[in-house]
């Protein structure tokens, strides 16, 4: 086993130890289920597809990956364990990774529970599964930047608390940077390319364009290299503050 | 396996050859060097030029009062915080330029022993034993093995947060010796113990000091009496005193007859606040 393999059997595990994991599964599924058929009206529109669902992904994982990346870093050094985890001879880079991976393998098991509807859909009628697909990576790619958030800033604090509501703040910022709310703060005093900067960081944007079927390789690039940066920039916080 | 090395078995006779010049070498090997080591925090200058040489076979009691800088120097002998200034080698590895092969050298018993509360003794032994590396089919028997030693077998399947205090810190040490390390850095290990528990694990430590070079920061000076070869005492972030347990005590003056330890600690510590104020 690589060094991130046991870090990861390790985290994952840690889930099932508390009743975290029974209480994420339960809220996601019942919210999931109480947003596509009241809100969403995945019956009453009449149309074979999982866009009612897909649409409320982003806002469920919005408090529920918090949820979930709050205890990565913070834990462990509120518990001090931080200091036998990090003297241990294993390259930081494969713990961050590993927490990292733990917390989004969760978080897919939530998605892949979430196939009954999918199962339904295709029994009632004849939905597109390519846009169905695509839909589901989508949803994982959001969890996995949240979640990539989140394991940053529980990074910086020893409060798990302070690391839940930071986090919620800052995904909430991510995922509506394309939208006026977010944009008309900045475009006051920043120049038009740094506006457009900031707009192209929003994860609705992406996740919009996937959840239309159409995965292209700018949305997985976007995914893709905002996780792998913060994965980076966790690394180099957990070493700069592990003993604060 | 790919990231971890792993050593061929040698044949039988030739292993004995080996373990043997390696027992007759190791008397001498210098395992741990530290040299000037300082550490600043935000305005405070905790370690003032700490040096250390510890070879096998010695066991460094490590003494100080509250705030002296032990737990910051023992910190800075693992990697968990980076001198300011100075160096350590490890087994001759540089803490500094390869990390990871200097942390293989060492188990280490951290402040207050932290431990994953939800884990049970035997995974979180198990996450230990993975994470150093330890080849799967021979896991087992390392747990069986430290939790024979630090009597743990009764426990080894119950969840570490309802476990006493003294069991907390044996699965804190376990923790730190199932690798079986050449340096032993261990910050406070009796701490919380009863009066058998620490006694058993005093016992430990002297039967393993023969081999390891072991560094112990302890509050009780029967304690460097009892287990340790060498006694450092530190204050206010400089070494005031390095030598023998006897030489410790002989430098009270004869007409203390009783505590004659403490009176020495006393003095040493005393003079140095002053000498910093």
């Amino acid at each position: 086993m690589s060094p991130w393999q046991v870090i990861f059997r390790r985290e994952f595990r840690a889930y099932f130890a508390t009743p975290l994991a029974a209480v994420f599964l339960v809220v996601f599924l019942f919210m999931s289920g109480v947003f596509s058929f009241s809100m969403g009206g995945l019956f009453e529109r009449g149309q074979a597809d999982l866009r009612s669902f897909f649409q409320f992904v982003p806002w469920l994982f919005l408090f529920l990956a918090p949820a979930l990346s709050m205890r990565l870093w913070a834990e462990e050094r509120r518990l001090g364990t931080i200091e036998v985890l990090t003297t241990l001879p294993i390259p930081l880079w494969h713990a961050v990774v590993g927490k990292f991976l733990a917390a989004w393998f969760f978080s897919l098991v939530a998605l892949a529970l979430t196939a009954p509807l999918w199962i339904t859909v295709s029994w009632l009628g004849d939905p597109d599964q390519g846009v169905i697909v695509a839909g589901y990576i989508g949803s994982a790619m959001v969890a996995g930047i949240f979640l990539a958030i989140g394991g940053f800033v529980s990074a910086l604090t020893k409060n798990q608390v302070i690391a839940f509501v930071v986090t919620i703040v800052a995904c909430f910022l991510v995922l509506l940077s394309g939208f006026p709310l977010v944009l008309n703060f900045f475009r006051d005093w920043m120049s038009l390319g740094a506006v457009e900067a900031i707009a192209s960081v929003s994860v609705l944007t992406h996740f919009n364009s996937l959840m239309r079927g159409v995965v292209e390789l700018r949305d997985v690039v976007y995914f893709a290299s905002g996780i792998c940066a913060l994965m980076v920039a966790t690394t180099f916080v957990v070493d700069w503050r592990k003993s604060a | 396996m790919g990231y971890f090395a792993q050593a061929q078995p040698l044949p039988l006779a030739k292993e004995r050859a080996v373990t043997y010049i390696f027992s007759q070498v190791s008397q001498m090997r210098e395992l741990i060097s530290a040299n000037n080591l300082h550490k600043s925090f935000a305005g405070l200058h905790a370690v003032k030029g700490v040096t250390l040489q510890v070879n096998s076979g010695e066991v460094v009691g490590f003494l100080g009062p509250n705030g002296a800088g032990k737990t910051t120097t023992m910190r800075m002998l693992t990697g968990f915080l980076d001198p300011s200034e100075g160096s350590v080698l490890l087994d001759g590895f540089s803490l500094a330029d390869d990390p990871l092969a200097a942390q293989k050298t060492f188990g280490y018993l951290p402040e207050g022993a932290p431990a994953y509360p939800e884990m049970t003794v035997r995974d979180y032994l198990q996450f230990i034993a993975r994470a150093r590396g330890i080849p799967r089919r021979e896991i087992a028997g390392k747990i069986g093995e430290v939790a024979g030693r630090m009597h743990l077998r009764g426990v080894l399947d119950q969840v570490i947060e309802t476990l006493s205090k003294g069991f907390k810190r044996r699965v804190g040490i376990a923790q730190a010796i199932i690798h079986d390390p050449p340096i032993l850095i261990m910050d406070e290990p009796t701490d919380g113990l009863d009066p058998n528990q620490k006694h058993e694990v005093r016992e430990l430590i002297r039967a393993m000091g023969s081999t390891k070079a072991i560094v112990l920061s302890t509050h009780i000076l029967e304690e460097v009496e009892a287990v340790c070869t060498r006694a450092v005492v530190i204050a206010s972030g400089r070494v005031v005193f390095d030598g023998t347990p006897e030489e410790f005590e002989l430098l009270a003056p004869a007409s203390v007859t009783r505590n004659r330890m403490d009176y020495v600690f006393r003095q040493l510590t005393a003079t140095a606040a002053e000498v910093t104020l």
